[in-house]
């Protein structure tokens, strides 16, 4: 046994970390999209890991905590699914869900439609733009039709794909919770009140060590639930899945709000970027089942 | 003892060595537990000895016996992750607990294994492994808790002895131990954390007396003991004079991200419980299964103690490839486990509704189990360091928050 990132793994993780902070540093996060990042990402083998490189998802959810820790906006989720069969930004369509919204389809190559009887893929529709979505860098449009319902299903691997895209959110979330703490943890250590800093304050420093227990709790979790889809001999891979889910949810979403108290008004404020990673927190909240659903999931699994 | 840096691939299986261990320890587990007496009432301490040394004494004949020591110290020598292992497999059979050779097996043994001289080890290790010496600890005090390190009980050198006098509290197992490792302060002019030592106590010393403590369980779990002019041999030292604090702190690194798992894997198995228990648990409405909210609630525990068990598989990993001491992960644990341990216990109340006011069971529900396990996990965010303190130990030793003051 042993549960721990590789030498390999940890150097991959490095990479893309440091590609994003050189290229999509904090400043850099309110002009949102970024076509030529998305490019870069693409030729460096992001989207590819698994249908190309022969990476697993344990080596994906670790790129994906990068992606989240960036901020990063784009259809992350269902670009890495479909692997680079279709070229260009792939959304996902939950037509199951209603109002019909779809994130990033002003961008998007390709739709990956993931209902109740299965997956495809249709080209792109148009939708109405909602405009002013809760997260500002991810665009919103309304589909009035679910986009051709009759295609051909992919068949066997929609259970897979569906699995896949929840560990691959949940490790976007997990990024989010991760640099929310960050955020709050360095913003505690040199704001100063009263003469000290506020981090010295428990109170503050509790809410800290919250965030941080939060994520490390979630990481784990996601990180077992992607070795166990890579090979589901060693574990309830479903079981996983839904709790991976669910707790980084918990830790992206409590921890933006955990992140902003810290900042006090501050934190209220457009130009102090914490908000853009709150708000993204509650957009992957509603993202491949919320908590409640993986929760209600999980227990019938018991 | 340098440890190799382990380069292996993520695998949550268990390697063909584990598995043979794995295999072998079930196998003796079945025909040990056959053999195994009645447990004995909460408040017969004669009889908890008596039953817990002599599982200790199977443990000791089959090589199970300090499982995790070093070999050179009369242990087994088993790696983190057999370790882990072992206290799964326990668990899941119904073994009893460690019971009152915790602070022996735990605490002092380590204590005496890395800090103590020759003559130390020798007498002491030996028989607390075979479950014949039973220890208790004499750390924390009515004046010193949280903040360990301001205790006064003092000891007064006179010729080849000290001379002890002071008042410890929340002693477990006092009723039952041999010795006593015990803080004293030596040194009442130093700084608090220079001027303390740690000693050998014999329990059957003159002027020591033993006050049970009667918890919120209604048992006696814990003890005062008096020190009143007891005379301790200089002999008795582990470690040099005034050096206590840093000999105690040694200690914990024989743990290795071990320290709740047979919690935790019983915590599983309670929220599978609890899920079977809801759906023949009726109230006007239906069972309480039928209830949404519920199940999402028991699905959210679950999803929370499966990764407790993945974070103490990485905890674990970490003592395995380095330094043996685990990261950040043991203090994650601690605060997420007794918090979420809280709150399982008090999910099962809402399932078995009056049912949870027994201590007995009740309408064939396992209502004692509950309710008595109910009121005993109230301690967990308390003892061995308050979540509170817990908190701080986060913020500021791996955040880097400055401290107060």
């Amino acid at each position: 046994m042993y549960f721990l990132p590789t030498v390999d793994q940890l150097a991959l993780q490095r990479g893309v970390r440091d590609l994003l902070d050189d290229r999509f540093p904090l400043d850099r996060l309110p002009a949102g999209y970024d076509a030529g990042l998305w490019e870069s990402l693409t030729e460096t083998g992001v989207f590819s890991l698994r249908s190309e490189l022969g990476l697993g998802l344990a080596d994906a959810v670790l790129v994906f905590e990068e992606l989240g820790r960036a901020g990063l906006p784009g259809p992350l989720v269902g670009t890495f699914l479909l692997g680079g069969s279709v070229a260009g930004p792939v959304t996902v369509v939950d037509p199951d869900r209603r109002p019909l919204l779809v994130s990033h389809l002003d961008v998007a190559a390709g739709l990956l439609v993931l209902d109740t009887d299965g997956a495809y893929v249709a080209a792109p529709v148009t939708g109405v733009p909602l405009s002013d979505p809760v997260d500002p860098l991810t665009p919103l449009h309304e589909l009035v039709a679910v986009p051709d319902p009759t295609a051909t299903r992919l068949g066997e691997t929609t259970a897979e794909l569906r699995a896949a895209g929840v560990v691959l959110t949940a490790a976007l979330q997990v990024g989010l919770a991760g640099r929310l703490t960050e955020l709050a943890v360095d913003y505690a250590k040199t704001r100063e009140q009263f003469g000290k800093p506020i981090g010295s304050f428990q109170a503050v420093k509790h809410l800290c060590a919250d965030m941080f227990v939060r994520a490390e709790l979630a990481r784990a979790g996601v990180h077992s639930a992607a070795v166990m889809l890579d090979d589901p001999e060693v574990g309830d891979a479903s079981r996983a899945v839904h709790g991976a889910k669910l707790l980084a949810d918990e830790a992206a979403t409590t921890n933006g709000r955990s992140c902003i108290q810290v900042h006090g008004g501050m934190g209220f404020t457009w130009e102090v970027p914490v908000h853009f990673f709150a708000k993204r927190a509650w957009l992957q909240a509603t993202e491949f089942g919320t908590a409640d659903e993986h929760a209600e999931d999980l227990a019938g699994l018991l | 003892m340098g440890r190799q840096v382990i380069v292996a691939d993520v695998d949550l299986r268990d390697s063909p060595d584990e598995q043979r261990f794995r295999a072998e320890l079930r196998d003796w587990l079945v025909a040990a537990l056959a053999m195994l007496p009645p447990k004995p009432d909460h408040n017969d301490w004669p009889g908890r000895r008596a039953y817990d040394t002599a599982w200790q004494k199977q443990l000791h004949a089959a090589g199970y016996a300090g499982i995790n020591w070093p070999i050179e110290y009369g242990g087994r020598g088993a790696t983190p992750t057999e370790h882990l292992i072992f206290l799964e497999e326990s668990e899941r059979a119904g073994a009893p607990y460690v019971g009152v050779n915790f602070v022996g097996l735990l605490h002092a043994g380590p204590t005496i294994a890395t800090e103590g001289n020759a003559e130390q080890r020798a007498e002491h290790l030996p028989r607390i492994l075979a479950g014949e010496e039973v220890w208790c600890q004499g750390f924390s005090e009515p004046t010193a808790g949280s903040d360990l390190a301001s205790m006064r009980t003092r000891a007064v050198r006179d010729g080849e002895h000290y001379v002890v006098s002071g008042h410890k509290l929340w002693t477990s197992h006092a009723e039952a131990a041999d010795f006593c490792e015990l803080l004293v302060r030596t040194d009442s002019d130093a700084p608090k954390h220079k001027g303390i030592s740690w000693l050998m106590v014999p329990m059957d010393s003159p002027g020591i007396e033993v006050r049970p403590l009667r918890t919120i369980l209604g048992s006696t779990e814990f003890s005062e003991v008096f020190f009143d002019d007891v005379r301790v041999p200089v002999a008795n030292r582990v470690g040099e004079e005034n050096d206590g604090w840093r000999v105690t702190m040694v200690t914990l690194s024989f743990e290795r991200g071990t320290a709740w798992v047979d919690q935790i894997v019983d915590s599983i198995r309670l929220v599978g419980d609890l899920a079977r228990i809801a759906k023949r648990v009726t109230d006007r409405h239906g069972t309480a299964w039928d209830d949404r909210g519920l199940r999402r609630d028991i699905g959210h525990l679950a999803a929370e103690f499966d990764a407790l068990w993945a974070l103490t598989k990485r905890g674990v990993s970490e003592a395995s490839g380095g330094s043996g001491i685990p990261g950040p992960s043991a203090s994650v644990l601690k605060l997420r486990y007794t918090e979420a341990r809280q709150r399982l216990m008090d999910l099962g109340a809402r399932v078995l509704d009056r049912a949870s006011l027994s201590r007995t069971d009740l309408a064939g529900l396992p209502a004692a189990e509950w309710a008595n396990e109910r009121i005993n996990s109230i301690n967990y965010t308390i003892a061995a360091g308050t979540s509170q303190i817990q908190r701080n130990i986060v913020g500021e030793r791996i955040l880097g928050l400055p401290r107060e003051r």
